[in-house]
């Protein structure tokens, strides 16, 4: 399967996925505990099996850290 | 008791999670503090991270552990785009509507682009968030960030992590003034104990504080004199402090002192 070019938390990444689910389990983020948002727009949990990706976009994946 | 958007805090004391030299010292601290919420945040997820043993999902494990609100925060956010998907991100991540937001406008001050704010603040309360701006001292700006929709300010009372204390206790009282209802905690440049009491004594309503307590020689027993400090702090408000004067006042009655000229 081609694979198509995409930024994942700033890094360029070659993906299989063409789904934000699929593209997930592909980099092994998994956890109820991340967010997830492409092209700066969040993409709730529910979402993600029905969010296509394409060429150059930008996944951002968070997870909780320390904050003041 | 305190209440903030309708939920009644234990205590008037937010510590920060941040800068402590290990997570068990973190949640000593947070316990000691007897802390009412502790500020949280968002960071991009390390995909090296083995599935599962993510430092993320270790840290969210330890602060559900503590069973203290969480109070997620925009730190870092620099426009109104990025701090209002974070937010987002934050409520899709900590189920809460509370959103402590920052708009830095300044890389050096870390100072609040209060413009900014008012913009985010307005998207974020119309989309149901319960936003805890950080903002200054300034009158007119609190004024559009109540008109915006935010039910609490979050003034600073020096720069964050600068540990100066209120540089400017006029500033604060007259906000204090301003807004007699509402809620008021200062949010950024405490350095001491003293420095709580004091924005207390002034009658704000509670504190949210971290590097003080993170980086003190021993985190656990400063986050209990804070916590102490700010019991004495609105204790004193209550009690009515004397103001200060500028002539020398007895404070032993001169009636019927004996004469010996």
């Amino acid at each position: 399967m081609e694979t198509i070019g995409l930024m994942i938390n700033g890094s360029p990444v070659a993906a299989r996925a063409r789904r934000l689910d699929m593209l997930l389990s592909e980099f092994s983020y998994e956890g109820d505990w991340l967010a997830t948002a492409v092209n700066g727009e969040l993409v709730r949990r529910e979402e993600r099996a029905v969010c296509a990706l394409k060429e150059g976009d930008r996944i951002e994946i968070l997870s909780p850290m320390q904050g003041g | 008791m305190f209440a903030v958007y309708g939920t009644k805090l234990p205590s008037r004391l937010i510590l920060g999670t941040a800068r402590y030299p290990s997570p068990d010292i973190l949640a000593q601290a947070v316990r000691a503090s007897g802390a009412a919420a502790v500020t949280v945040s968002l960071r991009r997820e390390n995909v090296s991270d083995a599935p599962g043993r993510s430092s993320g999902d270790r840290f969210w494990s330890m602060i559900k552990a503590l069973d203290v609100p969480v109070l997620p925060n925009t730190a870092g956010c620099h426009s109104v785009k990025e701090a209002v998907t974070t937010a987002h991100m934050a409520r899709e991540i900590f189920d809460t509507s509370w959103i402590k937001l920052e708009v830095i406008g300044n890389h050096d001050t870390l100072q609040p682009d209060v413009f900014a704010l008012v913009e985010a603040a307005r998207i974020l309360c119309a989309d149901g968030f319960h936003v805890f701006p950080y903002t200054t001292d300034d009158l007119v700006v609190a004024d559009r960030l109540l008109d915006a929709g935010c039910e609490v300010l979050m003034p600073w009372c020096a720069p964050i992590g600068s540990a100066k204390g209120p540089t400017d206790p006029d500033a604060l009282r007259s906000l204090r003034g301003h807004f007699p209802d509402v809620p008021l905690i200062v949010d950024a440049g405490i350095g001491r104990p003293s420095h709580a009491a004091c924005v207390m004594e002034l009658g704000y309503d509670a504190v949210l504080l971290n590097t003080a307590v993170a980086r003190a020689d021993d985190p656990v027993y400063m986050a209990r004199a804070f916590s102490g400090a700010v019991k004495a702090g609105r204790t004193a408000w209550h009690a009515g402090v004397l103001e200060p004067r500028d002539t020398a006042v007895p404070s032993t009655p001169v009636i019927g002192m004996a004469a010996f000229s």
